[in-house]
């Protein structure tokens, strides 16, 4: 069987796939890739299912050994990868011979880089997915993130893979977003008008102890007009609540199922992977958009994702 | 004229690719009831594009694929389905005890809890182990139960500063809810006693909404055994 060989894990580097689903009952939220999109086009440069196991890199990228050679694609932002010493270019096929050595360093660009491996990670999957869920230490590869000395093992995978690599046209149509686009949150009517145009039209930062669990941000604050508590309910991702302080905070891929803040806004599907690439002060902006905008806006981007986005080399 | 069951909903569209339902704003068992019985329908005649249930006290968020349903269909189908919510049947509820050993490092925050309800420590064990509490529904994270019905002399405001990692095993109060931690997670609770008990293991959950629960007062030396078993 075929492996990899972990020599430096770089800052914060899981295994994660496309999430779990069905668990909300009992408090277990979905998780997977922080960038979905990312993880979805690198499979389909190996070869995989769209939600097949990847390494989801942070902001620094590890250094990888690969014995028994590969398959692999890297996606999302650059993190300035070579292998043996020559660059490897982004959403593109590259075969990795026997006995060599991927590394990737710091982002130059935003905030996670996946590496596909043809096969896919192999990881015993919890509740149905392979992906790690951080706080509780479950999924993924022995629910944490990988550690210098780790060895991963690659799931077998027949028959040989095209190379290929994503359409520069494509690409620029899916570049990250930092004017984030929402649609009204379930308590939107406890801001008024005036705290609303302001919600779209502060900028916020980035703040430094964002993580997969929630995007943390900095600027003015937005206060609600009432008063008191407001029962738990449950949440989805993407929610932008604002808690006591009136700084918003994302919930995100690895959110709490239900929280007790208002929420005044909810980030598109459409411009998930965007917040997935959201670095440590990096300045953002939201706009709101309409429900019928928000699915076209969908639509759209999953029409790009089908393989006609994929031209051969 | 309307059903009670149907006048007292609320739909709102919370995303692009969730609906929430509500059957009021505030808590009762009532409402509770219906969410229940909203959870047990949709898995005994699941609807196809839903995705995933996220369960609150008087709610239900409804997250679904945005590519196979829209909010308007969903809410179609959901205002059948209701019809048939009263003849939903629910399963006998279980009774699970979980053991406490209360106060001293266990439970960190009982001397204020005592201080500001003019109750010995003794008292407010008592207190809250006299009570068999309703599991309202799981939510946060994995295995955390939202457990209300905390006797009025115990209802106390969370901390203004939370504590940034609560242990796992942590049994705390806040409002006129009680539960246990079960992972290592920032928290505003205050922590009255711990657990041996494990709430989740193996992607199982030792308590499911609808159960009941009491908490049983354990001695240090209970609860070295439990933890090592």
């Amino acid at each position: 069987m075929k492996s990899i060989h972990v020599i430096a894990p770089g800052l914060l580097t899981t295994v994660q796939d496309l999430g779990r689903e069905g668990y909300g009952p009992m408090g277990v939220s979905r998780s997977g890739a922080a960038d979905a999109l990312s993880l979805r086009l690198g499979n389909q440069l190996v070869g995989n299912a769209e939600g097949t196991t990847a390494l989801e890199m942070t902001l620094l990228g590890g250094t990888f050994a690969f014995p028994e050679g590969a398959v692999i694609a890297l996606a999302g932002s650059d993190f300035g990868a070579t292998l043996d010493g020559e660059a490897v270019p982004l959403y593109t096929t590259v075969r990795v011979r026997e006995g060599q050595t991927l590394q990737l360093g710091s982002t130059r660009s935003g905030a996670r880089c996946y590496l596909c491996v043809q096969g896919g990670i192999q990881v015993k999957p919890f509740l149905g997915s392979g992906s790690t869920h951080l706080l509780s230490g479950l999924g993924g590869f022995d629910g944490r993130p990988l550690r210098k000395g780790d060895v991963l093992q690659i799931r077998h995978a027949a028959g040989s893979v095209r190379a290929r690599r994503l359409s520069p046209k494509v690409l620029k149509q899916l570049v990250p977003r930092k004017v984030l686009r929402t649609t009204p949150g379930p308590q939107s009517d406890w801001f008024s008008k005036s705290s609303i145009d302001a919600f779209c039209e502060n900028i916020y930062r980035v703040g430094e102890k964002s993580d997969r669990m929630g995007i943390r941000l900095e600027g003015q604050a937005v206060i609600s007009k009432r008063e008191g508590d407001m029962i738990s309910e449950g949440v989805s991702n993407g929610a932008v609540q604002i808690p006591p302080g009136g700084t918003p905070i994302i919930l995100f891929v690895e959110q709490q199922t239900t929280g007790g803040y208002p929420k005044i806004a909810n980030v598109i599907s459409a411009d998930f992977g965007s917040l997935g690439q959201l670095r440590p002060r990096d300045e953002i902006r939201f706009e709101q958009v309409g429900w019928n905008k928000a699915r076209a806006l969908l639509l759209e981007q999953e029409q790009l994702l089908s393989t006609k986005c994929l031209v051969v080399e | 004229m309307a059903t009670p069951a149907a006048g007292s909903v609320k739909f709102q569209n919370a995303s692009d690719q969730s609906l929430l339902i509500s059957f009021g704003d505030s808590f009762s068992l009532r409402a509770h009831e219906k969410v229940r019985k909203l959870l047990r329908l949709l898995e005994l005649e699941p609807v196809p594009g839903i995705r995933d249930l996220h369960p609150g006290y008087c709610s239900v968020l409804i997250r679904f694929d945005a590519l196979q349903l829209r909010h308007d269909k969903l809410k179609s189908l959901l205002q059948k389905l209701l019809h048939h919510l009263k003849s939903v049947a629910l399963p006998r509820p279980r009774l699970v005890e979980i053991p406490v050993c209360y106060g001293e490092e266990f439970g960190p925050d009982l001397p204020e809890v005592c201080a500001l309800h003019d109750l010995t420590a003794e008292q407010a064990i008592q207190l809250h182990s006299s009570k068999t509490y309703l599991v309202y529904f799981l939510g946060f994270v994995p295995g955390f139960a939202y457990l209300g019905g905390l006797p009025k002399e115990l209802v106390t405001p969370r901390l203004s500063a939370p504590r940034t990692k609560v242990p796992p095993g942590s049994v705390g109060i806040a409002g006129n809810q009680t539960g246990v931690y079960p992972f290592a997670t920032p928290g505003g609770w205050r922590l009255i006693g711990h657990t041996p008990a494990v709430m989740f293991r193996e992607g199982t959950s030792l308590l499911a909404i609808g159960d009941r629960v009491r908490f049983v007062p354990i001695s240090r030396e209970r609860f070295a055994e439990l933890e090592c078993a």
